[in-house]
């Protein structure tokens, strides 16, 4: 998984607004059984006779001042069994606002992106699973305010 | 002698008046404490499902297309509300909102928490272009602890169709509860 910050926040309502732009690049394997060999750790072996489909969503996760733990989706995706389980997004655009719930990202170093995926069986239980790989991303001490988003 | 009650159906209806007569009060009494005894014993499993589950509800049947393609109308969702259970994003989540009986089966999609363990979060369903704002109540932003019934752990399609069909079709309803009355009533132990 690779993901670059290109723009950063400006404030709305006193709320911290951040613009992450971001590539994805993820394997999810077809197979039939989830068995992993020792050598390939990274080898998840997901799409079987029982999953209907995967909820895959990039979800940003870091702390502040106002609150000890942070999520926000950034941007999802329904991936139905039969399609291409290799995705390859370049200069991808969060589909959602990433709106703080205050002024916690101006100079906010830690940002942890992360690769998820909820899995809809045909029948049965529904896991949320996250994918291995995930990336820090920092965001600057100051406001932008030229929208060059 | 009968009055003539020509045909067929009156036959069978003699045939059922014929059987309650035969039956002493005696058997009739059996009879009806074994009907109030599965009565007992499905409220006595649906409590207990409760109680494991953490949930006030944890079977719940999905009424709207907003969670397709994942969830359809009238599939069954399988629901738990352990209270040290952390809400996270990704995970989907029934909640009632404030002075609304109906259930809503979303995704949440921003998690707020403090040190102290205080939540608020934000959900969206799947097929829907916008987050849940406009369902929430009037200037209500976020979606607490309190309001969740609880989050879906398990699925099976299609079997809820029976409740909606009963919902909508109260005639239905009644028909299948008295032939189910009836049958439990008048089936005999030998």
């Amino acid at each position: 998984l690779r993901k670059n910050v290109e723009d950063f926040t400006g404030p709305r309502e006193r709320s911290d607004l951040g613009f992450v732009t971001f590539d994805i690049t993820a394997d999810i394997l077809n197979g039939k059984n989830g068995l992993q060999t020792s050598r390939n750790k990274n080898t998840l072996i997901i799409f079987d006779w029982n999953v209907k489909q995967l909820f895959l969503y990039l979800s940003a996760e870091y702390s502040t001042k106002n609150n000890a733990l942070n999520q926000v989706v950034l941007w999802d995706k329904i991936m139905l069994r039969g399609e291409n389980p290799r995705l390859s997004l370049k200069d991808m655009k969060s589909k959602y606002f990433f709106f703080d719930d205050g002024n916690g990202l101006k100079g906010n170093r830690n940002i942890t992106l992360t690769l998820s995926w909820n899995v809809v069986p045909n029948a049965g239980i529904l896991p949320l699973v996250t994918g291995s790989g995930h990336v820090s991303v920092p965001f600057p001490d100051t406001y932008e305010t030229t929208k060059s988003y | 002698g009968w009055p003539g009650s020509g045909g067929i159906r009156g036959g069978a209806a003699m045939d059922l008046f014929g059987d309650l007569r035969r039956m002493n009060k005696r058997q009739l009494y059996y009879q009806v404490l074994n009907f109030a005894m599965i009565v007992s014993s499905a409220l006595m499993i649906w409590k207990g499902l409760i109680v494991v589950t953490g949930s006030e509800s944890p079977i719940v049947v999905v009424l709207s297309g907003s969670m397709e393609p994942a969830f359809h109308r009238g599939d069954l969702l399988f629901l738990t509300n352990f209270h040290d259970d952390p809400i996270r994003a990704g995970e989907i989540v029934v909640f009632k909102v404030e002075g609304r009986d109906i259930p809503i089966v979303h995704r949440v999609i921003k998690v707020h928490e403090k040190g102290n363990g205080n939540i608020k979060f934000l959900t969206k369903g799947d097929n829907n272009e916008v987050d849940d704002r406009g369902l929430y109540k009037e200037g209500q932003n976020w979606l607490e602890k309190k309001d969740v019934v609880g989050r879906a752990r398990g699925f099976l399609p299609y079997v809820g169709m029976v409740t909606i069909i009963m919902n909508d079709y109260p005639k239905f309803k009644y028909a299948l509860l008295a032939v189910m009355g009836a049958y439990v009533l008048l089936k005999r132990e030998s």
